[in-house]
């Protein structure tokens, strides 16, 4: 093609057929490739972000570990970041998680199963749609909102029928905590369970089974790999949660799986050293990032079995 | 029970019937009641807050005044100002980086493990507690670069955060244009950047929104994050206008002033031991919600009518 002065914009010639100058050409291919590339470094920056976490809570705990061994971590049964003696059995902190998330389970477990089935094979589509943006409205209150109410509404009423209860406990959090992720346990496993083809139910009918057992010999079976990950990736929020421990079980660090008792979670703790203001090279403050590691691995863990699983499901239907 | 319908004359398959459909009613119920108990738990929330608050709530003080040890005095301003320049530096942050990020993942990204990785790896982010974010800033953003516990660190973590909330909407955004969408426009001789940028991405647009949407709803309520790098001092000024009377007649002081959040606010206002700063939390937490449930709101909306448009 001869060189012909550059234009922005194809020469509309009448007659004959339109040619792109070879300028236009050249920078629109530029163009497209820098726009590739820029869209490529955004992809990769969250990448960067996963990168970020696990260098700075590695970093910032290495002196952590110069001092405490991590025998004595994971077995010792005391956390006293501050005392003169300070001992740090993360334990501690361990089972206040976990006994705030298992009630946290034991409430959303059976609850998001009978509403996803109820969802899934019971409900008609119009009420279907018209209680879901209600479920997301649940899922979108601030977790803050939900500690006060915890704090000043729940734990009182709970004491009415439980008068050992303190006033710090691990009940209370638990069962708020239950709910406040029914709407994503919930509506995880009713997508695993809309999942599973039509023609599956459909023999079930066949064969003279009613609804419930359709659903429970055929959908929920089939559906198993993805309400599996549902109460997962539901396990995993509870374990992360903050704001409802932090405000409603107490800031006490105590080795308890009884949930009449309060105790510090690993993110209460998190919470409670921030709210001071540590030195930057004192022992409690890497006991921070010491603890937050021992948090990111148990949802890592959590999420990528999640993950793998629902993948599973995916490529089945 | 086989062996009887096998066997058993008609009375016997209608009590079968009978007891069938007894069972579908009470897993209907079940179903209902989890609804309703659900249902019934945001209701408490909201109507103790607004009881609770209610003497705060009304008086207009409340909304301009500063933070005070005297609860009848404190107020959510500096709370509220803050709430939105922090919500603007995320914004500014989150968006294009979720929207590209999603738009290379649906449009760019060829099936190889690089693609893979990034996508176990935003999945994954989706799960990473907000808190972790938070120790992400302290030892990254304040005392890694010396940004300090300012509003634009704040910005920065909450977009962070919300970064695989954009990404994940962008995605199935995108996914639900139909490819002669894209076929018609490389017929006419557009190229690949072009054609995302003409027509894909205006098509998206109103999924993108709604998620994006989503997305700061649920960074405006976090706490958790910005109270890790230690935003939970006493705040009893404003941060420097963005506006100026003399030229360049914007500045970006206040990207560095230090500041306070709504939820920062309520919390602080929980774990005090008085009963009247109870009261303030609960005005707060009703403002809070308001805000989160009005963004919400409009995100559902928007995708109710989408879906109406689309069918």
């Amino acid at each position: 093609m001869p060189t012909s002065p550059s234009l922005s914009n194809p020469p509309s010639t009448a007659g004959s057929p339109i040619r792109a100058s070879e300028g236009f050409l050249r920078r629109r291919a530029l163009w497209g490739s820098l726009a590739g590339g820029i869209l490529f470094v955004a992809a990769a920056a969250s990448v960067f972000v996963t990168l970020g976490i696990v260098y700075v809570l590695i970093t910032e705990s290495t002196g952590f570990f110069a001092q405490v061994s991590l025998l004595d971590f994971l077995t010792d049964t005391q956390w006293t970041p501050v005392f003169e003696n300070a001992r740090f059995g993360v334990m501690t902190l361990v089972s206040a998680t976990v006994t705030v998330a298992g009630i946290a389970l034991a409430v959303s477990i059976p609850a998001g199963l009978a509403l996803a089935m109820y969802l899934s094979e019971y409900a008609r589509g119009e009420v279907r749609e018209t209680v879901k943006p209600f479920l997301e409205l649940l899922e979108g209150v601030p977790t803050v909102v939900y500690g006060y109410f915890t704090l000043l509404f729940f734990t009182p009423l709970l004491q009415t029928f439980i008068p050992g209860l303190e006033g710090f406990n691990m009940l209370g959090p638990g069962i708020v905590m239950g709910i406040m992720i029914l709407p994503y346990t919930a509506s995880v496993s009713e997508d695993a369970m809309r999942a599973v083809p039509s023609g599956l139910r459909e023999a079930g009918y066949a064969l003279g089974y009613s609804r419930f057992r359709v659903a429970m010999r055929v959908v929920v079976p089939a559906a198993f790999s993805g309400i599996t990950a549902a109460f997962i990736l539901g396990m995993s929020r509870a374990v992360g949660e903050t704001m409802v421990v932090a405000i409603a079980a107490g800031q006490n660090p105590n080795f308890s799986f009884n949930p009449t008792e309060g105790a510090a979670t690993i993110t209460a703790y998190i919470v409670q050293m921030a709210m001071g203001d540590l030195p930057h090279d004192s022992i409690a403050y890497q006991s921070v990032f010491a603890a937050g590691i021992v948090l990111f691995i148990i949802t890592l863990t959590f999420n990528l079995i999640g993950f793998f699983l629902r993948r599973r499901y995916k490529e089945v239907y | 029970m086989k062996a009887d319908v096998s066997q058993a004359a008609l009375p016997d398959l209608a009590r079968i019937v009978d007891a069938n459909r007894r069972t579908d009613l009470i897993m209907a119920g079940i179903g209902i009641s989890v609804l309703i108990v659900a249902m019934s738990l945001l209701a408490a929330v909201v109507i103790d807050l607004i009881v609770g608050g209610w003497p705060r709530l009304i008086n207009p003080d409340f909304y301009l005044n500063f933070p005070s040890r005297h609860p009848l005095q404190a107020g959510i301003l500096t709370a509220w100002v803050g709430t939105i320049l922090v919500m603007f530096v995320t914004a500014c942050i989150a968006i294009p980086l979720g929207v590209g990020a999603g738009v290379y993942l649906e449009e760019y990204a060829a099936r190889n493990w690089i693609t893979d990785f990034i996508e176990i790896n935003v999945s994954n982010l989706a799960g990473v507690p907000s808190i972790i974010y938070g120790l992400l800033a302290l030892g990254l953003f304040i005392h890694g670069f010396g940004l300090g516990e300012t509003i634009l660190t704040a910005g920065l973590v909450l977009a962070l955060l919300i970064l695989p909330v954009i990404i994940v909407a962008t995605r199935e955004a995108i996914r639900g244009i139909p490819l002669d969408l894209r076929e018609a426009a490389y017929g006419l001789g557009a190229d690949k950047w072009q054609t995302v940028r003409l027509y894909v991405l205006p098509a998206a647009r109103p999924g993108i929104l709604t998620g994006t949407i989503v997305g700061l709803a649920r960074a405006i309520g976090e706490a958790a994050p910005v109270i890790t790098i230690g935003a939970l001092t006493f705040i009893a000024f404003l941060p420097p206008s963005p506006l100026q009377a003399h030229p360049p007649f914007i500045n970006f002081e206040w990207l560095e002033s230090p500041f306070t959040i709504m939820p920062i606010q309520m919390f602080n206002w929980v774990s005090r031991p008085q009963a009247e700063f109870h009261i303030n939390a609960a005005a707060a937490g009703v403002i809070l919600m308001l805000m989160t449930l009005a963004m919400n709101g409009v995100a559902i909306w928007l995708r109710y009518r989408l879906r109406r448009q689309v069918r």
